[in-house]
């Protein structure tokens, strides 16, 4: 009952604002279009017909084609579903990762905590899309791995964030009434540390997906990000940039495409922290 | 009536919105001051006493509002509260006629500031000075208030004041601006005893020389016992006594005022006393019945009370208000009828003869360091030669300043700290060197109540989790049926509805809470429970109701305490026998009788005699030890006796030597030079 309470009144707090309704709705038609996109798109997104290349927008093509004469309205289609994966998944990464390391830091203290830390400015230190680029030209593109990098180049954050839960929620009473019962350590960290330090970690999740998919098109269109015939909507952005003239439609769609998503999905985040945590607002 | 009084607040009614509802923390309190008078308000939290001050100077901020009354100030026929709360009038009232010292020092006092320029400012603004005088009357301000080197100190920025320190500079502030009216808002809570009877007998020494009329706002029964003339009590928002302190004590006519004296315990109570608690809770303001709102407490109540609207204030004697319907011949009817009660008997407990706990000689370093290579620099020596024991079924109390040692000890004997020397013999096993792994048999046998009941129940766990973590962890239970039961039997065992299992720590109140907290250190069948100041979070009318929980669970299961406290007169209730410490050294052990009425040691004496005893007619004849300075830092401490420096007695050896603690006779110890003639026992 009580669970229920709460939930009603994250759901409530979350929605009182018209713009966080909005971006929500937003967020949720793009997920469906790529969860739907073999229903939704008319054509196969690969499927070049050289006879209608560089086409303007027409009934048989709506947004017309690129230079291969691939479908464009497909293809932000497809793109979506990209984007979508990995942005979650680079963020899931991110957070467990950096939470667990965290924790540890955070914990312990001594010199797992200077290692950790060290470790975590060493990577802070280096921009991150130059980060991401040194990693893929190491690993190689492809959605995975992009996850992977896009992940591991934004972690330090939540390790921060979460070595500072842990230091202050480590002098609470019931962490030492909690070791004094005789639990051990990763009890203790995992029963008793983890959820009273978790909602700022989730406020930052929500808020990492929009940069992470920025991370995402922005290494697409320097040719670095999903490989060449998988849609992705940077690299769409890239290949359109130089028919900008013919056909301004093929870049500016998906351009347009990136910044709703990723200004509807900033604006959800701030609702929920705002839900979730309100002490956090104005912060980030 | 107004112009007859100092300052005069009538019908003040102030209420907050939450969750769109209008709640009146303050609901029609009325009072008045005389010059030079000294007024108490005492009451417990969410009585209003703050609200109603705060509402006098019109510091209220949003979602609160001002919704009637009226404030009049001497010379001034007009309402006060007619002026905005930015007014030219408002400000001149705020800090010039009426002045406000906070409860927390460390944060009232700006600390990017120096404290000279603090007060000057403020005596600029309100008196007209120039510069140079205001740093004239500053220094005389601060030299009032006893700031040694006042010259030197004016430079100083706050933070390199102690809390005691601060606190007089936040006087010396309130004073400055010749004010007619201080109100002292639980400004001396935070303190040391001995640094809040110094505080507070400077701040009405200074009322008294410069007829300045003192508000103190409290909770403590004793300190306006001992400091006010006129105390009015307050509960749920409303004023429900008024009277002249004697008065007051002697005879007090309203049904909680009466419950409140025989809950509290006090320093000149016999052993063997029985509080009696007040059961229930204070009404939540947003549900505060139409009706009396103590009916439901109250032990006088009678189905009239239900029925009428909620008492007002009346005149039962002269000078003397209560707001309670009943007529003197039914209060006295009933409170025969109360006292042929049968009042249930002391928990008669068993002390065994065996040791559960034998500490020898035990020490804590803390080391110090310092610079970016994080060089050892020095040691802080947090408990020294700590040696006692503590017999099966005993309380020992600990009693202590802030920064003593006490805690550092009680986390030496729970072993999160490893002590630096010593044995810590735990029913018989020498526990003090083991590791985490070795110790985890031992964790069961003993457990630790803390003090702060919201801090130490873990937010996101329900209370059956909380309460049952101990089972599951030794695997103390053998299936979930076992477990369930075992839970509910804890649950009842202090008190607590089984039902509420499934609720989280939030939803409790903080005496309800700290009852989760017992029956989680009792899950384990402990043979010790060593209780960190378990009740100095709660409210008085609370209070009781722990103590007497701890007491009978001691006399059913036998268990040992060691019971910490800085309140003297809980520890005294409670303890068999009590040891004081100063400094991390222990100064004195006695039997608790023996410690009160045959008190050897300068220091234990002088602690003693700050505590306030809620009783004027007793607080007068009270012999009055003068205590100098405040607890040094354990950086710095003293060489020889640590105590040297602040006392009376003080000869040429404690300087050099430190006493060692001696047997003086009758199981009583201490550790002072004076007591070095009587030969040892």
């Amino acid at each position: 009952m009580e669970r229920n309470n709460k939930l009603k009144k994250f759901v409530r707090t979350l929605f009182s604002r018209k713009i966080v309704i909005g971006a929500f709705v937003v967020v949720v038609v793009f997920i469906l279009v790529a969860i739907l996109a073999p229903l939704l798109a008319p054509y196969d997104p690969n499927y070049a017909d050289f006879a209608a290349y560089l086409s303007q927008p027409t009934k048989a093509h709506w947004l017309g084609t690129d230079a291969y004469g691939r479908d464009v309205l497909s293809r932000i289609i497809y793109g979506t579903r990209v984007s979508l994966i990995i942005g979650v998944l680079a963020v899931c990464i991110a957070c467990i990762i950096g939470t667990f390391f965290g924790m540890i830091a955070g914990y312990f203290g001594g010199i797992v905590d200077d290692i950790i830390n060290r470790m975590t400015e060493a990577i802070r230190a280096i921009p991150q899309v130059v980060l991401a680029m040194a990693l893929t030209a190491v690993f190689g593109s492809g959605i995975r791995n992009l996850a992977i990098i896009l992940g591991i180049s934004s972690m330090a954050g939540y390790v921060r964030m979460m070595r500072g839960q842990v230091l202050s929620i480590k002098q609470a009473d019931y962490i030492m009434a909690g070791k004094l019962q005789g639990n051990r350590n990763f009890q203790l960290m995992f029963k008793h540390i983890l959820p009273n330090s978790i909602s700022p970690i989730i406020v930052m999740m929500t808020q990492q997906v929009g940069a992470t998919i920025l991370s995402e098109a922005g290494l697409s269109f320097l040719g670095l990000g999903i490989s060449a015939p998988t849609a992705s909507w940077g690299s769409m952005v890239s290949e359109g940039r130089l028919f900008l003239l013919q056909n301004p439609v093929f870049a500016l769609t998906p351009g347009i495409c990136v910044a709703v998503l990723v200004i509807s999905l900033n604006m959800l985040g701030d609702g929920v922290r705002d839900a979730l945590d309100p002490r956090l607002r104005g912060e980030i | 009536m107004s112009g007859k009084h100092l300052l005069e607040i009538k019908d003040i009614e102030t209420c907050f919105k939450t969750d769109g509802k209008m709640v009146c923390a303050v609901d029609g309190v009325s009072m008045y001051l005389n010059p030079g008078e000294i007024i108490g308000i005492v009451g417990e939290s969410g009585s209003g006493k703050s609200v109603t001050m705060m509402s006098m100077l019109q510091l209220i901020a949003s979602p609160g509002k001002i919704t009637g009354g009226e404030v009049y100030l001497e010379g001034n026929s007009k309402n006060m509260l007619e002026y905005g709360p930015q007014s030219e009038e408002m400000r001149k009232m705020r800090g010039g006629k009426v002045s406000m010292i906070f409860q927390e020092p460390m944060t009232s006092l700006n600390p990017v500031l120096t404290i000279g320029y603090q007060i000057r400012e403020n005596i600029m603004l309100h008196l007209k000075l120039s510069k140079e005088e205001a740093k004239e009357r500053t220094i005389q301000m601060l030299k009032m208030v006893n700031i040694p080197d006042a010259e030197q100190r004016y430079n100083y920025y706050p933070q390199q004041f102690s809390g005691g320190m601060r606190q007089r500079i936040m006087i010396a502030m309130a004073m400055s601006s010749e004010p007619e009216v201080l109100v002292a808002d639980e400004a001396t809570t935070a303190l040391d005893v001995t640094t809040q009877a110094q505080l507070l007998e400077m701040i009405r020494d200074i009322a008294k020389k410069t007829n300045t009329a003192v508000i103190i706002v409290t909770h403590n029964l004793g300190i306006v016992a001992r400091f006010a003339e006129r105390i009015y009590v307050m509960y749920s928002g409303r004023v429900m006594e008024n009277a002249e302190a004697g008065e007051l004590f002697a005879s007090p006519e309203h049904p909680y005022t009466r419950a409140l004296l025989r809950a509290i315990p006090r320093l000149d109570d016999p052993k063997d006393r029985i509080l009696i608690p007040i059961d229930g809770l204070p009404p939540n303001p947003a549900t505060r019945p139409d009706y009396c709102p103590f009916y439901d407490r109250c032990e006088y109540r009678m189905d009239r009370c239900k029925e009428c609207k909620r008492p007002e204030l009346r005149e039962v004697s002269p000078n003397h208000y209560a707001a309670c319907l009943l007529t003197e011949e039914e209060k006295a009817e009933k409170a025969a009828e109360i006292a042929s009660k049968t009042i249930k008997e002391a928990p008669q407990k068993t002390i065994g003869s065996e040791y559960c706990l034998d500490v020898k000689n035990v020490r804590k370093y803390f080391p110090v360091y310092k610079g970016i290579m994080k060089k050892k620099v020095g040691e802080v020596k947090a408990i020294e030669e700590i040696t006692f024991h503590a017999r099966k079924g005993e309380t020992l109390g600990i009693v202590g300043e802030s920064g003593c040692g006490k805690t550092t000890l009680a986390r030496c004997i729970m072993r999160v700290y490893k002590p630096e020397e010593g044995e810590i013999l735990f029913n018989g096993t020498d526990i003090a060197g083991f590791t985490d792994k070795q110790l985890q048999p031992y964790r069961p046998k003993m457990s630790m109540i803390f003090q702060d009941p919201f801090s130490s129940l873990d937010p996101r766990q329900t209370a059956e989790s909380i309460v049952g973590e101990s089972l599951k962890l030794h695997k103390l239970v053998k299936n979930k049926a076992e477990y369930d039961s075992r839970v509910e039997e804890l649950f009842r065992i202090v008190g607590l509805d089984p039902a509420l299992k499934n609720r989280v720590p939030h939803e409790f109140s903080g005496g309800q809470r700290q009852r989760i907290g017992i029956a989680r250190a009792l899950s384990s069948n402990p043979d010790m429970i060593i209780c960190d100041e378990p009740i100095s979070a709660l409210d008085v009318s609370i209070q009781a109701q722990v103590i007497n929980l701890l007491e009978d669970l001691q006399a059913k299961l036998g268990l040992t305490y060691l019971f910490i406290a800085h309140d003297l007169a809980v520890v005294k209730h409670i303890s068999d026998r009590i040891l004081v410490m100063y400094l991390g050294r222990v100064v004195e052990i006695a039997e608790c009788d023996e410690l009160y009425n045959n008190t050897l040691h300068p220091y234990t004496k002088a602690l003693l005699a700050a505590v306030p005893v809620a009783d004027p007619a007793v607080e007068s004849k009270r012999e009055r030890v003068p205590i100098r300075g405040e607890v040094p830092s354990l950086t710095n401490r003293p060489s020889g006796c640590p105590f040297h420096d602040r006392c009376d007695r003080v000869t040429e050896r404690c300087k050099k030597e430190v006493p060692l603690l001696k047997d003086v006779g009758n199981g009583h110890m201490t550790a002072c030079f004076l007591y070095d003639n009587i030969p040892e026992q």
